[in-house]
């Protein structure tokens, strides 16, 4: 795996692809954002998105999922090569978190990131500091969210 | 009660609202389904992480702000969501057993150019826990429908 050294500004992670479905929409919704448009069809179709749509926190939290899932299969084939595991997060915070357009019931989304920013942490100066924009596409090829975060990920140790 | 309107949020006004109670088993029930990272499931493994402990994920801090705010005001307003977050700071680590309360700034209102029936709410949200350290900030503006003045002299 590549250490903060190894890294550079315009990598790209194909992060995985999610489709929404209608329980799955309400069950996170009921949970942590119960809002009307999002937890009841009839309410959602007399509201102005017309039909149900995602929480915009369901769309981000996604991406947050498939990610692990992606770090988890890099860090087993790192050991499977024998080679080092590189500890990454937590994040500092995000920016510019965006949502351009509804998710709607049945859409699949597919997650990008993109490395746009690298330095070593001032406050813990063994660390690097990733900065990443983060975008959600859906199947029509429309932007539906995109955002900008910040993590700490571990720097290429002195001695190798 | 009448639900509020765009035109109810004045600039400057402060409100909490909360509390609510941040379990173990809650912080790793979350992180187990949406942000399945060590520091968020296993004291050990935390331990050696910046976050020095277990703690929950920002994501997690996140949720449950928008809970208490739709719990709180949101779903009396004519809420027509939101275009998104300006920032998100995870300043301090959400431990197991903290009593999170949400303070809401307005920040400032506008009417919105291109469509005259909504109006944008920008607010600063801050979480804070039982010794009135901030956890978490975020800063958003909402939408909220405003007043119908043709039927409202």
């Amino acid at each position: 795996m590549k250490y903060f050294e190894d890294i550079g500004i315009g990598e790209r992670t194909v992060v995985g692809r999610h489709a929404f479905t209608a329980d799955d929409i309400k069950a996170f919704a009921m949970r942590f954002d119960p809002q009307p448009f999002h937890v009841d069809e009839e309410a959602a179709g007399r509201s102005h998105f017309g039909r149900l749509v995602a929480s915009g926190w369901h769309s981000a939290i996604v991406w947050m999922r498939l990610m692990v899932d992606e770090r988890r299969r890099q860090e087993d084939v790192a050991r499977s090569r024998g080679e080092p595991v590189v500890a990454m997060g937590p994040a500092l915070g995000l920016r510019d978190l965006k949502w351009l357009r509804p998710v709607y019931v049945d859409d699949t989304i597919a997650y990008e990131s993109e490395v746009i920013e690298t330095r070593i942490s001032e406050s813990r100066p063994n660390l690097g500091l990733l900065t990443i924009r983060s975008t959600g596409t859906n199947q029509r090829g429309e932007l539906v969210i995109s955002f900008i975060s910040t993590t700490f990920v571990e720097r290429r140790p002195v001695n190798k | 009660m009448p639900k509020h309107h765009w035109e109810d949020f004045k600039l400057g006004t402060v409100t909490v609202y909360g509390p609510r109670l941040v379990t173990r088993e809650e912080i790793i029930a979350f992180a187990s389904e949406f942000d399945p990272q060590p520091m968020h499931l296993d004291e050990t493994a935390a331990a050696a992480t910046p976050l020095g402990g277990l703690a929950a994920s920002g994501w997690h801090s996140c949720c449950l702000l928008m809970r208490i705010i739709a719990d709180g005001f949101i779903n009396g307003s004519h809420s027509m969501g939101a275009p998104g977050v300006d920032e998100v700071r995870w300043l301090k680590p959400l431990r197991p057993g903290t009593q999170v309360r949400v303070r809401a700034t307005v920040l400032g209102t506008r009417a919105s150019n291109s469509r005259p029936e909504i109006g944008f709410v920008n607010f600063l949200f801050e979480m804070i826990d039982d010794q009135d350290a901030v956890v978490t900030t975020l800063i958003s503006p909402l939408m909220v429908r405003r007043r119908d003045t043709a039927s409202q002299p």
